[in-house]
């Protein structure tokens, strides 16, 4: 089993374009969470969003004046923006060679793609257009376009997919590349996921009633994880993207080490028990944590801090009990714990990879960012754990080991652990 | 139109789709658009959809699928003027 480390760090989040800038507002609390007028014409229950903020100058940075002709899917515009940079931070050339990279891939994920471009095909097949359709539909719109963008432009060899796990995509692609470079059959993966923009993707949540509505004219205080007084969440967007890498490569180049992905976890509470399509069965949340730690070769005791799923719906106390039963540790005993989507919304099948990129900078810099809108902690919560373990300010701490989650519809979850790489112990 | 402005017009079309200058710079009747000018394959499809609007004409698939260079395509889009 070869050792898995991570490299190379990019994000499109809806509070920060690239890892200064969401570094900078994960440490002080900027949201990213905005009123949204479309959503508000649509009338939406929920009209606020936490949405990426691309310019046309970015744009042009990543893709060719060929390819922005008829080009309509965010998701694809995010992932390549991450993807690219998280491969350039890894300090990789991007080359016109003739043979391509096979020791490379990209495990890249995403719920849907493209859907605006979908819809405007749509419109067009039904006007009887389809011959005007244009070459591009079908890349932009299968679930792998992602993959294949990003494969083309960085010219990958090995295995180039896209996973779908719904909210867990994410985290589970960071697992699928783990997995094969554990296993030796490849050297350096792009993993990474990335979520479409916009009221076709987000118009299912809120008719299920599970989106944020009271806080339409505060926006950044309509996110609440973990808040007595959260109402659902706020749908959000954007794309996360990591260089998974061999220890032994990463040596070989010399690389910056973020972080070491210690194993994790990904399984189904297979919608029996208390799970279903939409809610979690317990034991299977509270399985994936403990294999986790056994596949990790940790104990519960040596974790420092949580990144939860914590969506800011009625889950997040259920959430809380899950660890605090897995890892059989409660009040004073439970880890820090927070959750980014109190500044981006939940970015759905993104929200693995961008939590993940936060979770890796905390390891990296030494530091818990502060649960946002979270100053009334859930009277469910406080019984179960201290208070103090859900920190509202940032606070420097030095982290040496991290529990990421992600659980998802379909009664899916995955658990990551990461532990801070230190070179002088080589 | 005479086929010099035919090449003019249809040169402009053919612009963004490739990433061979020289050749670009250089084309005439017997450039070919995927061994000359790099162009990919499905950008032909594109192409042809230009050609239809900038020339006000339709364009069939088997039409398309012969439109591999410069000379061939003049000759389909100089018989759909004519036809008109």
């Amino acid at each position: 089993m070869n050792r898995v480390v991570i490299t190379g760090l990019g994000v499109v989040a809806p509070n920060g374009i690239g890892v200064p800038a969401f570094t900078n507002a994960i440490k002080n609390g900027v949201s990213g969470i905005r009123y949204d007028e479309q959503l508000q014409q649509l009338q939406f229950s929920c009209q606020i969003a936490g949405k990426p903020e691309i310019t046309d100058e970015l744009k042009s940075k990543y893709f060719t004046d060929l390819e922005l002709r008829g080009f309509n899917s965010t998701g694809i515009l995010y992932g390549v923006i991450a993807g690219i940079e998280a491969w350039e931070n890894a300090g990789l050339p991007i080359e016109k060679n003739t043979e391509p990279d096979w020791d490379t891939g990209t495990i890249f994920g995403t719920g849907t793609s493209g859907i605006d471009k979908f819809r405007e095909s749509i419109y067009k097949i039904d006007d009887l257009q389809t011959r005007k359709l244009g070459s591009t539909v079908v890349a932009q719109t299968m679930n792998s376009g992602i993959s294949a963008y990003l494969g083309g432009k960085l010219g990958l060899g090995n295995q180039v997919t896209s996973n779908s796990s719904a909210c867990a995509t994410g985290t589970e692609a960071i697992l699928m590349a783990y997995d094969r470079i554990s296993s030796g059959k490849a050297k350096r993966i792009l993993a990474g996921s990335t979520s479409d923009s916009g009221p076709y993707i987000w118009a299912g949540f809120d008719a299920l009633r599970v989106c944020s509505s009271r806080y339409n004219g505060t926006p950044n205080q309509g996110s609440r994880p973990m808040s007595a007084t959260a109402s659902g969440f706020v749908p959000g967007s954007g794309a996360g993207a990591l260089v998974i890498e061999s220890l032994e490569s990463a040596l070989e180049r010399n690389a910056t080490i973020y972080a070491e992905i210690l194993g994790g976890s990904v399984n189904s509470g297979g919608q029996r028990g208390t799970g279903s399509m939409t809610a979690p069965n317990s034991l299977a949340v509270q399985r994936c944590i403990t294999d986790s730690l056994k596949n990790s070769g940790i104990s519960a005791t040596e974790i420092d801090a949580v990144n939860g799923h914590l969506t800011a719906t009625t889950k997040d106390s259920l959430e809380i009990e899950n660890w605090a039963k897995a890892l059989n540790r409660f009040e004073n005993e439970f880890p820090y714990i927070n959750s980014l989507k109190g500044m981006t919304g939940h970015c759905l099948s993104a929200a693995g990879s961008i939590e993940s990129v936060a979770a890796v900078l905390q390891l990296h810099e030494g530091f818990i960012f502060g649960n946002t809108n979270c100053e009334d902690l859930h009277p469910e919560i406080s019984s179960l754990i201290s208070p103090s373990k859900v920190p509202l300010k940032t606070k420097n701490y030095n982290l040496n080991i991290i529990a990421k989650a992600s659980f998802g519809f379909g009664d899916v979850n995955a658990c990551i652990i990461l532990k801070k790489f230190d070179n002088e112990l080589l | 139109m005479n086929k010099d402005e035919l090449i003019a017009k249809l040169k402009v079309i053919i612009k963004p789709y490739t990433s061979n200058i020289e050749a670009y710079e250089n084309l005439s009747e017997n450039t070919d658009f995927i061994s000359d000018l790099n162009i990919n394959s499905a950008n032909l499809v594109d192409i042809v959809l230009d050609i239809e609007e900038t020339f006000d004409i339709l364009i069939d698939t088997t039409d398309m699928q012969r439109m591999l260079d410069v000379k061939t395509a003049v000759a389909i889009i100089q018989s759909k003027l004519d036809a008109k």
